[in-house]
């Protein structure tokens, strides 16, 4: 085959908030500002605004405070913000990616965005809404990817390929967010009784 | 030709055994943020199979210097001065042109400009810490920097980290991000890290390990370290002919 062997995984380590979001953890002017921060959207963006938010939880239920989350999704038509989609542009008011520390006393993260279109799986048939989340901290051996759905669409999530193919009901409402007064709540285990699904990419 | 979903190709599976293990004891802090449950396994959809990208106007004059970028007008880092290059290629040993490597690491003392660092070692005032850079048309890179040095760090009793430097990579596709540490050469304390002793494979410490390399020294001002990254290869159509790759 002669293939290259991929580059092994380290931990992020502690101090990961320096290189992904070094203004946040006070590394001020490097930078003009930290990639991946704000709205992933600007004024203009087609599609109805979210804010999504949540904790990352250790096996002791603790919230970790030195996690990155990085969000990918599709713009409001389903279609992606890279050079690969083959489907057309996407909406130039829309950046597509966010990254997020966990900050603060409490470990939150938070996305400004907007509810992503439909995306069809390998096969031609539709996925449900969702956006990727990749996730990296001290003592996480490799990124973990999972996938946020949302809880109103009921009839999408129902048929979506991907939530199908969790045999277990429990498991499959891991990937579902939570509503709470127009924020989307999506809380992430890393291990216990409400482990979310981590994807094997 | 109208170019449909398909024509992106998903990526070859992960070779999950080349990676360390989510829970590895050794590295205690992975005790209680390892998942203990299966993964959930697929072929790519567009997700995965797309990703974001960085231009080129991202970079700041100094954003691949972390000697001076942080450094007072004049002034720069203390330490060994080195340069780390090398190329980003896929699986198939196609250059990755276009992937943005972002680097972090402790000064050369082995202490880090972060409020929870609190080791011995002083800080060093024109050194932040971080830099970044975005492979040419090729998947070639370099970055200049000091050579950080190890330190301490709370897990058995007496660890302590070989020098070694974080690094983040974006290639094309979302399923190929990466977060890894580069270890020079000839350090004593690889064979030692509870962190390096997550990795199952006697290989995988070998391909984080960058190599002197006299041939790129700039003469009186920095050595030089080659270190190669390796990002996952998609799987390619059967009618596509070509002369290299898989």
């Amino acid at each position: 085959m002669g293939r290259l062997r991929e580059t092994p995984s380290q931990t992020a380590g502690p101090y990961v908030h320096i290189g992904a979001v070094p203004t946040f953890a006070g590394l001020k002017g490097v930078y003009p500002e930290d990639l991946g921060s704000g709205p992933m959207y600007e004024e203009g963006v087609k599609g109805e605004r979210i804010t999504i938010k949540g904790h990352i939880f250790d096996g002791s239920g603790t919230p970790l405070l030195d996690g990155v989350v990085e969000a990918w999704q599709a713009d409001a038509d389903g279609i992606y913000n890279s050079p690969l989609e083959p489907r057309g542009p996407s909406d130039p008011k829309f950046r597509g990616w966010g990254r997020s520390a966990t900050m603060g006393t409490d470990g939150v993260f938070t996305f400004e965005t907007i509810k992503p279109g439909r995306v069809p799986w390998h096969d031609g048939r539709m996925q449900a809404p969702h956006i990727a989340l990749w996730i990296v901290a001290r003592g996480i051996n490799i990124g973990l990817h999972t996938r946020m759905y949302f809880p109103e669409e009921l009839d999408a999530n129902a048929n979506d390929p991907l939530l199908s193919r969790i045999e277990q009901k429990v498991r499959r409402e891991t990937l579902l967010a939570e509503e709470k007064n127009g924020v989307y709540l999506f809380d992430i285990h890393l291990q216990g009784n409400d482990e979310t699904v981590f994807l094997d990419v | 030709m109208m170019r449909n979903y398909n024509d992106v190709h998903p990526f070859i599976p992960r070779d999950l055994d080349l990676h360390p293990p989510s829970y590895a004891p050794g590295y205690k802090t992975s005790v209680l943020r390892s998942p203990r449950l299966s993964l959930v396994s697929f072929t790519n959809s567009l997700t995965e199979a797309t990703g974001p990208v960085f231009g080129h106007d991202l970079l700041g004059p100094n954003d691949h210097d972390l000697t001076v970028n942080y450094a007072e007008p004049g002034e720069s880092a203390i330490g060994e001065r080195i340069i780390v290059h090398g190329y980003v290629t896929d699986a198939h040993g196609k250059g990755v042109p276009g992937a943005l490597l972002e680097v972090w690491q402790a000064n050369s003392g082995g202490r880090y400009r972060h409020i929870r660092d609190g080791y011995l070692a002083p800080l060093d005032p024109n050194f932040g810490g971080c830099g970044r850079v975005i492979t040419d048309e090729n998947g070639y890179y370099w970055y200049r920097t000091v050579r950080p040095g190890a330190y301490p760090w709370p897990n058995r009793a007496n660890d302590w980290r070989p020098a070694h430097i974080h690094f983040s990579v974006f290639g094309s596709g979302f399923a190929q991000r990466l977060i890894s540490q580069l270890y020079f050469e000839g350090d004593p304390m690889i064979g030692l890290c509870p962190i390096v002793g997550t990795l199952p494979d006697p290989e995988a410490a070998d391909l984080l390990t960058a190599r002197l390399d006299m041939d790129n020294t700039i003469p009186f001002d920095a050595r030089a370290y080659r270190f190669d990254i390796v990002l996952r290869g998609r799987r390619s159509t059967p009618f596509e002919n070509k002369l290299e790759g898989n």
